[in-house]
C-alpha cells in the first residue's frame, strides 16, 4: 500500500498461460510493485507489447494495455507517448520482439530518448513459438532451428543501447523481484527513455541460462557505482561471464524527444480542441492565403 | 484571334527552376481570370534530365490536360527534341536564340519559331542565367498579349524574402523578355485574355488540398515516411505544424511511421500516415492491427506505378486492389478515391471522421496525377469553415465520470461500432489486442465469440454504406448510349471525354466513383441497365475496379480502356478509344 493504491489494485482475473516457474512472473510482479510505489494508479499506465510468451503481460494485469503486432510495441508506444505525454508509458516485450524483428525501433527509441519505458523479458529463446534461437541466444545454442547449435554470436543489449544515446540502461534478474522493481521503478521515474533488461530464465526451451546459471553470477552494483560516467559504464554494460552486473548501468540527462515538440508546448495534444482555429488560434484564412 | 483553349509547355532540366516557373505562370493566369489546369512531368533525380510542366490555359473551368502543345517554352534544347512531335501546326516555339535547331524540320510543320536571347537577357538584366526562366515568361507574355501586371505581381511576392534587388532583377528580365518579343513583331494567334473572375480562387494540388482538408478536420498527427509522390502531404504539414499545433515525426521506417500513427490514434488523436504503394505494402501487417483493435487511422497512399520501385515519379491506379485486400485475415477498411482536388480537399476532410465513426482505417488513395497537378478552384470550395468535426461514438470523461461497472471496449452492437473511452480514464481501464479478444479485450479462442466478433467488425461496413458512403457520381446524362466508369485522378479526363463525344453527337456519361470501398450492388443497378456500353477506364493493366464491381455486383463492364504507361489518361485517349468500340 503506498497512499491510496496498492497491488490488489492492480490485480486481474485472468490466469498467466506462462509456465510454473517462467521468469515472466516476477517480472509482472515486479512492475506492479514498481508501480504501486510510484504511488501510480492503473489508468495512468498504458502497458503496451508485442507477440510472445512475455508480451501476454499486459492481459495479466489491472492496467491499460496494448498488445500489439511482433516487434511493433516501441513504436506503438512512441506514438501514445507523443499524443499524451501525462501517460506513463511501458513496453514489455521479448528478446525477439525488442532486439530482433523490432531492434530498429529499439535503437531509435534510445537516441531520440523518448519518454518510455522498455522492459524487455530477454529469456534467449522463442518460448511461444516452442523453442527456436533467438537474437541473444549465445552461441552454439542447440534449438529446432539450429540442430548443429547457433553459428551467431548474440546481440548484446546494454553496450547497443549505450552506443545508441539510451539516458538510462539497467539490467535485473527474474530471480530478484524486489530488486527488479527498484530498477523498474527508478526506470519509470527517469525522464526519457529507459531500458530495463531482464535476465529472465525460460525453464522450458532454454535449459542452459537457468536461475541456477544466472544465480552463480550475477552480482548487484555497489551503491557508490558512478552510472553517469560514460566510460565506466560501457565497461560494465560489456562485462559478461562469470560476473554479470545487475543495477543501474548508466543513467544521464538530456531533453527527451516530447518535451522538444514545439506542438506540445501547450500540453498533450489529445487535451487541446480538433478545432484548428481554436486550438492554434490560426485563422483559415491565413491557412489558405498563400495558395491565393 | 482569340482562342478560348491554349497549352503551353515549359521545358528543361532538372534542377532549373521549371516547376516554380511553371507554377508562378498558373497564379498569374488564376489571378487574370483564366483557368489554367498544371501539371508536372518529371524524373527520379534531383539535377539533369528532362522535365517539363504542362499549363492548359482555358476560359472556363477545365479538370484535365489535353494532348498537343500550341506554344512550346524550350530552356534547353532537348526540349524541342523532346517535345517537336507534339507542337500543333500554328503552334510556335519560344527558345534561346544560341540553340542549334534544324529550323526548315520546324517549320515544315507548320510551327513557328519564336528565338529570344533568354540567356543573353537574364544575363545582362538580371546578372543570373537562372532567370532565363523568367525571360521566357516575358516572352510568353508578348506573343499572347497577355496582361504583364499579373506575372509581376507574382514576381513580386515569390522574391520578397530575397529582397528588393532580386525582385527588381527579375522584373527588369521579365520586360526585356516581353519586350525583345514585342519589337520583333512576333506573330502568334493564341492570346491570353484576362477572365472576369480574377479573386477568390486557389491555386493548389491534390496533396495540398488533401492536407488542407485534414487539417481542417483536426488532424493533429502525423506520421510518415518520405516516398514520393506522398511527402508534400507531410512537407505541407509538417511546415505549419509549430503554428497549428500538429505533432508530426518522420520516423525510422514506413513500419514505425504506422505503429506510432496507431499509438498516438489508441490515446485519442486524429492520426495521419502517408505513403505511397511501397510504404503501404510495407504497413499491412498493422493495418489489420488498426481493424483488429479498432483504432481509426487515416492512410493517405498516393500511389505511383509499380512493382518494387517502378516509376518513382509518375502516375498509376494500380494499387487499388491491394489497398482493398491488403490483410492477413478478413477485415473492414473504407477506401476513398478522391477524383479532383475539390475531392480531395473533401477526403481529407471525411476520412478523420469516418476513421473515428467507424473505428477502422480509413485509405484516401490518391496518385500521383492528382497529388501534383494544380488548377485554380474557387476558394469557397475548399471550405475548411464548413468542415464537422464528428468523433463518433467517443466517450466523454464526464460520460466516463458516470460509468457503473466494468467498461467493455469491444462490446457487441447492431451498428458493430462500439463506444470508445481513451486510456487515461479512472473508470475505463481497459486493454486491446491484435488477438481475437471478447468484449472486454481479453485474448479469447471461444468459437462462439470469435464468429460473433468478426461478424461486429464487418458490421460497420453496412453501417457506413447506409450512413456515409456514397454511391458513383454521375456525370452528364442519366441515359447514354457509353457510360464511362472511372475512379480517382481519371475523373478530370473522362469528364472532358464525355463533354467531347455528346459534343460529336455519342450519348455519353461517366460514372465517377470516389467512394470505392466497400461498393454497394444497388449503386450500380442504373448503370449497367441504362447504358448500351458501360467502358471501364483505369489506370492500371488489369482492369481492377472492373474486377471488384463485378465481383460485388454481379454486373460487368462492356469494354475496357486501361493505361500503364506511367503517364495520366488524356480525353483524347479516351475518345479515340470509345469510338473504337461504338
Amino acid at each position: 500500500m503506498n497512499g491510496n493504491v496498492s497491488i490488489s489494485d492492480y490485480q486481474y482475473p485472468t490466469k498467466p498461460t506462462w509456465c510454473p516457474g517462467c521468469g515472466d512472473f516476477a517480472i509482472l510482479q515486479g512492475l506492479k510493485m514498481a508501480l504501486v510505489d510510484l504511488g501510480l494508479k492503473p489508468h495512468q499506465t498504458i502497458v503496451l507489447s508485442g507477440i510472445g510468451c512475455g508480451s501476454k503481460l499486459p492481459h495479466y494485469m489491472n492496467v491499460n494495455g496494448f498488445h500489439s503486432v511482433h516487434g511493433r510495441p516501441v513504436a506503438v508506444a512512441t506514438g501514445a507517448k507523443l499524443a499524451n505525454p501525462d501517460l506513463n508509458v511501458v513496453v514489455t516485450a521479448g528478446d525477439g520482439d525488442s532486439y530482433g524483428i523490432g531492434a530498429n525501433h529499439f535503437l531509435h527509441a534510445c537516441r531520440r530518448n523518448i519518454g518510455i519505458t522498455q522492459i524487455v523479458e530477454n529469456n534467449r529463446v522463442y518460448g511461444l513459438t516452442k523453442g527456436q534461437y533467438s537474437p541473444t541466444s549465445y552461441k552454439g545454442f542447440v534449438t529446432k532451428t539450429s540442430p548443429e547449435g547457433s553459428i551467431e554470436p548474440p546481440l548484446d543489449p546494454l553496450p547497443t543501447a549505450l552506443v545508441s544515446g539510451a539516458t538510462f540502461i539497467a539490467r535485473a534478474f527474474s530471480g530478484d523481484v524486489k530488486h527488479m522493481a527498484e530498477v523498474i521503478g527508478k526506470a519509470m521515474e527517469h525522464t526519457g527513455y529507459a531500458l530495463v533488461d531482464v535476465l529472465q530464465p525460460c525453464v522450458t526451451f532454454n535449459a542452459g541460462r537457468s536461475y541456477d546459471f544466472y544465480n552463480e553470477r550475477v552480482y548487484k552494483l555497489d551503491e557508490d557505482y558512478d552510472p553517469t560516467d560514460r566510460q565506466i559504464a560501457m565497461k560494465k554494460a560489456e562485462e559478461w561471464g562469470d560476473k554479470i552486473p545487475l543495477g543501474i548501468i548508466y543513467k544521464t540527462e538530456r531533453p527527451t524527444y516530447e518535451d522538444q515538440v514545439p506542438a506540445l508546448n501547450e500540453g498533450p495534444i489529445v487535451e487541446q480542441s480538433l478545432d484548428p482555429v481554436e486550438r492554434s488560434g490560426v485563422s483559415f484564412q491565413e491557412i489558405k492565403k498563400s495558395f491565393f | 484571334m482569340v482562342t478560348d483553349d491554349v497549352t503551353i509547355v515549359f521545358g528543361g532540366d532538372a534542377g532549373q527552376g521549371i516547376r516554380s516557373t511553371g507554377l508562378g505562370f498558373i497564379k498569374a493566369i488564376a489571378r487574370s481570370g483564366l483557368f489554367p489546369f498544371g501539371r508536372q512531368d518529371y524524373r527520379s533525380r534531383i539535377r539533369g534530365g528532362h522535365n517539363f510542366f504542362e499549363v492548359r490555359v482555358n476560359t472556363d473551368q477545365i479538370y484535365t490536360h489535353t494532348e498537343g502543345i500550341d506554344l512550346l517554352v524550350a530552356i534547353t534544347e532537348d526540349t524541342i527534341t523532346e517535345h517537336l512531335d507534339e507542337v500543333v501546326e500554328g503552334g510556335g516555339i519560344i527558345y534561346d536564340e544560341d540553340f542549334e535547331i534544324d529550323e526548315s524540320e520546324v517549320e515544315n510543320r507548320g510551327v513557328n519559331l519564336f528565338p529570344v536571347p533568354l540567356s543573353k537577357i537574364a544575363m545582362e538584366e538580371g546578372g543570373a542565367k537562372i532567370m532565363a526562366n523568367t525571360a521566357a515568361i516575358g516572352a510568353v507574355v508578348g506573343l499572347t498579349d497577355f496582361d504583364i501586371s499579373y506575372p509581376e505581381e507574382i514576381i513580386e511576392e515569390n522574391f520578397a524574402l530575397k529582397g528588393d534587388a532580386v525582385v527588381q532583377n527579375n522584373l527588369d528580365v521579365l520586360r526585356a523578355g516581353r519586350d525583345y518579343v514585342e519589337s520583333h513583331s512576333y506573330d502568334f494567334e493564341y492570346q491570353l485574355e484576362p477572365g472576369s473572375q480574377k479573386i477568390g480562387r486557389m491555386v493548389i494540388n491534390g496533396n495540398q488540398a488533401f492536407a488542407i482538408g485534414a487539417v481542417a478536420a483536426g488532424c493533429n498527427f502525423v506520421s510518415a515516411y518520405p516516398m514520393t509522390p506522398s511527402t508534400s502531404i507531410l512537407e505541407w504539414i509538417t511546415k505549419h505544424s509549430k503554428e497549428l499545433q500538429i505533432v508530426t515525426k518522420q520516423p525510422e521506417s514506413e513500419l514505425a511511421a504506422i505503429n506510432i500513427a496507431i499509438g498516438a490514434s489508441h490515446v485519442g488523436a486524429r492520426a495521419l500516415v502517408t505513403t505511397s504503394g511501397g510504404g503501404f505494402s510495407l504497413m499491412v501487417e498493422a493495418l489489420g492491427l488498426a481493424s483488429m483493435t479498432e483504432t481509426p487511422l487515416v492512410i493517405a497512399e498516393v500511389q505511383r506505378p509499380g512493382p518494387s520501385t517502378g516509376l518513382p515519379t509518375r502516375t498509376e491506379q494500380g494499387d487499388l486492389l491491394s489497398v482493398v485486400r491488403a490483410s492477413q485475415g478478413e477485415f473492414p477498411r473504407i477506401v476513398l478515391t478522391p477524383g479532383t482536388i475539390e475531392q480531395a480537399f473533401e477526403a481529407g476532410a471525411r476520412s478523420f471522421n469516418l476513421a473515428e465513426r467507424y473505428q477502422l482505417p480509413v485509405i484516401v488513395l490518391s496518385d500521383q496525377h492528382l497529388a501534383n497537378s494544380v488548377r485554380a478552384v474557387d476558394g469557397d470550395r475548399i471550405s475548411m469553415e464548413d468542415v464537422e468535426i464528428d468523433r463518433g461514438e467517443l466517450l466523454a470523461s464526464d460520460d466516463l465520470d458516470g460509468l457503473d461497472g466494468t467498461y467493455y471496449r469491444h462490446k457487441f452492437t447492431d451498428s458493430g461500432v462500439s463506444p470508445r473511452a481513451l486510456p487515461g480514464h479512472e473508470n475505463a481501464v481497459y486493454k486491446t489486442t491484435g488477438n481475437e479478444h471478447d468484449e472486454r479485450g481479453d485474448i479469447t479462442e471461444d468459437p462462439e465469440i470469435r464468429t460473433k466478433m468478426v461478424e461486429k467488425r464487418m458490421r460497420k461496413l453496412e453501417t457506413a454504406l447506409d450512413q456515409d458512403l456514397r454511391p458513383p457520381d454521375l456525370y452528364g446524362q442519366a441515359a447514354a448510349e457509353v457510360s464511362l466508369v472511372s475512379w480517382g485522378s481519371t475523373y478530370g479526363a473522362a469528364r472532358e471525354a464525355v463533354d467531347r463525344l455528346n459534343d460529336m453527337q455519342v450519348s455519353a456519361n461517366c460514372y465517377h466513383l470516389s467512394d470505392s470501398w466497400p461498393l454497394r450492388k444497388e449503386d450500380f443497378s442504373d448503370l449497367f441497365e441504362k447504358a448500351n456500353k458501360v467502358v471501364l477506364v483505369e489506370g492500371n493493366g488489369t482492369g481492377q475496379m472492373g474486377g471488384l464491381i463485378t465481383q460485388e455486383t454481379g454486373f460487368s463492364v462492356d469494354q475496357q480502356i486501361l493505361k500503364y504507361d506511367g503517364r495520366p489518361f488524356t480525353p483524347e485517349y479516351i475518345i479515340e478509344r470509345v469510338q473504337e468500340v461504338v
